[in-house]
């Protein structure tokens, strides 16, 4: 991936809707994301933003939209190029190796032992190489899940709420990652509560809220001044869903 | 009190003494049940994976009927087993009435419901937790369904365990289909019952405590090897 071109983009969503019984959970979704940066997703409770994001992976097949990465539709090929870092972490019960050569076997079908200590090493748990993943603390599990995820290589990497009720060890090793992964090529979309997060790794947000996308806008522009009147009320903490 | 200090040393006696009848008892008893067992298994666990990983027409009615069939009564599938297998019965021309192959069948039929409906609780809990992941990761049918058998592998021992339970203490569908035949089909719990009306009670309850005592060693045995492979492989 290094200072390679990213091939998955732009990301071009068209119209997406999306509705369960008879209520309208994404509305008329429409945006442009680049390949450059971190693209957050903000907005409050039950705003979509999750919603949003599994369509984008393609977790969720029956919304009605047209969703490209760089300008082709989303199909297997594409989604095999993509990671996703779950809100709760989803770990099969196995060890904290075999978790990660289970992800590897589905993509490159190789397995490189010394690869995957490697990752685990970054995400300091080397030392539990061996462990059954279920007895992982939160902050355990969820490093986990961020190594299984960028050692597949992904190109577009989605994380869901990936460091809530963490601690700040825990934090500030994923958002250390992160950045370094966005560095190296891989593009990032991640839906987040922490505004300061938020403000530490976005370059680009989008604000989401009663499953419509107020605005997207630069962080810069948005935490000095958001151009909507719902992201003004958000980050006043006064928005109501 | 005297009944049981009887029956407990007469229960000695037997198992001291390698009593040949307690033998070919206790042998026939375990051959029919592990023969059902293994059967009900092989039909059962990927029967139950399937059901609980496959979206289908009239699934959630299947997996309605294989739960109402966990509470089959042993009597009804005794006798549903013996009218089939009667001389005047759809498959009376096999000829296998009052044999063991009779009773194993009839085992099976009360079995295989509780393998495969527990291992459809068990792996559908499973699903819901792995089924984003494995879409994510755009994992092959085959694999997950694999997957999913694995990392149940430790729950689906204790199914195996409730099948067993079952198969060891079942004596209505037996007696019926068996016929409780010396040398034949006599098993454990049908000479209980045969012994009790008898009057011979210390007898009976001798049995019943070697029957008891099996039942809990290979629990505690299957439990215990179960819990000790999970601990070395998770090095905890």
């Amino acid at each position: 991936m290094v200072g390679k071109k990213n091939t998955l983009m732009p990301i071009k969503v068209k119209k997406l809707n999306f509705e369960k019984g008879h209520r309208k959970l994404l509305s008329d979704i429409s945006c442009e994301i680049k390949a450059q940066g971190i693209t957050i997703i903000l907005g409050p409770n039950g705003a979509g933003k999750t919603l949003f994001l599994k369509c984008l992976h393609g977790l969720i097949s029956d919304s009605i939209s047209e969703i490209t990465f760089a300008n082709k539709s989303l199909n297997k090929t594409i989604r095999k190029q993509q990671s996703m870092v779950f809100q709760s972490p989803i770990l099969l019960r196995r060890s904290v190796l075999k978790n990660i050569s289970f992800a590897l076997q589905q993509r490159t079908k190789i397995i490189n032992k010394e690869k995957i200590l490697k990752v685990l090493k970054r995400v300091d748990l080397l030392h539990l190489v061996n462990q059954n993943a279920i007895l992982l603390s939160g902050g355990e599990k969820q490093r986990l899940c961020l190594a299984r995820a960028i050692s597949t290589l992904p190109k577009v990497l989605f994380l869901d709420e990936a460091t809530s009720n963490l601690d700040p060890y825990s934090i500030q090793i994923i958002e250390k990652i992160i950045k370094e992964v966005n560095k190296y090529g891989t593009k990032v979309i991640a839906v987040t509560h922490d505004l300061l997060q938020a403000k530490r790794l976005a370059n680009d947000i989008i604000f989401i809220n009663k499953g419509r996308i107020c605005e997207h806008t630069t962080a810069k522009l948005f935490f000095l001044k958001p151009k909507s009147k719902e992201g003004k009320l958000f980050m006043a903490g006064k928005l109501i869903v | 009190m005297g009944i049981y200090w009887d029956s407990i040393f007469t229960a000695i006696n037997l198992i001291v003494s390698f009593d040949k009848k307690l033998i070919e008892v206790f042998f026939l008893s375990f051959k029919v049940t592990i023969i059902a067992l293994f059967i009900s298994c092989l039909i059962g666990l990927p029967l139950g994976t399937f059901l609980a990983t496959q979206r289908f027409k009239g699934r959630s009615l299947f997996i309605g009927i294989i739960n109402s069939l966990m509470s089959l009564p042993p009597v009804v599938v005794g006798l549903f087993v013996y009218i089939n297998l009667s001389r005047s019965g759809p498959f009376g021309w096999l000829g296998i009435l009052y044999t063991p192959t009779a009773m194993i069948i009839a085992q099976i039929i009360l079995i295989l419901p509780i393998i495969a409906g527990l291992t459809t609780q068990i792996i559908e809990d499973l699903q819901e937790n792995y089924n984003d992941l494995f879409i994510s990761l755009v994992t092959p049918k085959v694999t997950t369904i694999k997957a999913y058998i694995i990392d149940a592998r430790y729950s689906l021992i204790t199914v195996v365990l409730a099948g067993l339970a079952k198969g060891v203490s079942e004596v209505g569908a037996v007696i019926i289909v068996g016929g409780n035949i010396d040398h034949l089909t006599r098993v454990m719990t049908t000479t209980i019952a045969m012994e009790t009306s008898k009057g011979e009670l210390s007898l009976a309850l001798a049995l019943g405590i070697i029957l008891l005592i099996t039942s809990i060693t290979i629990n505690l045995i299957v439990t215990y090897k179960k819990y000790n492979i999970k601990d070395q492989y998770y090095g905890r």
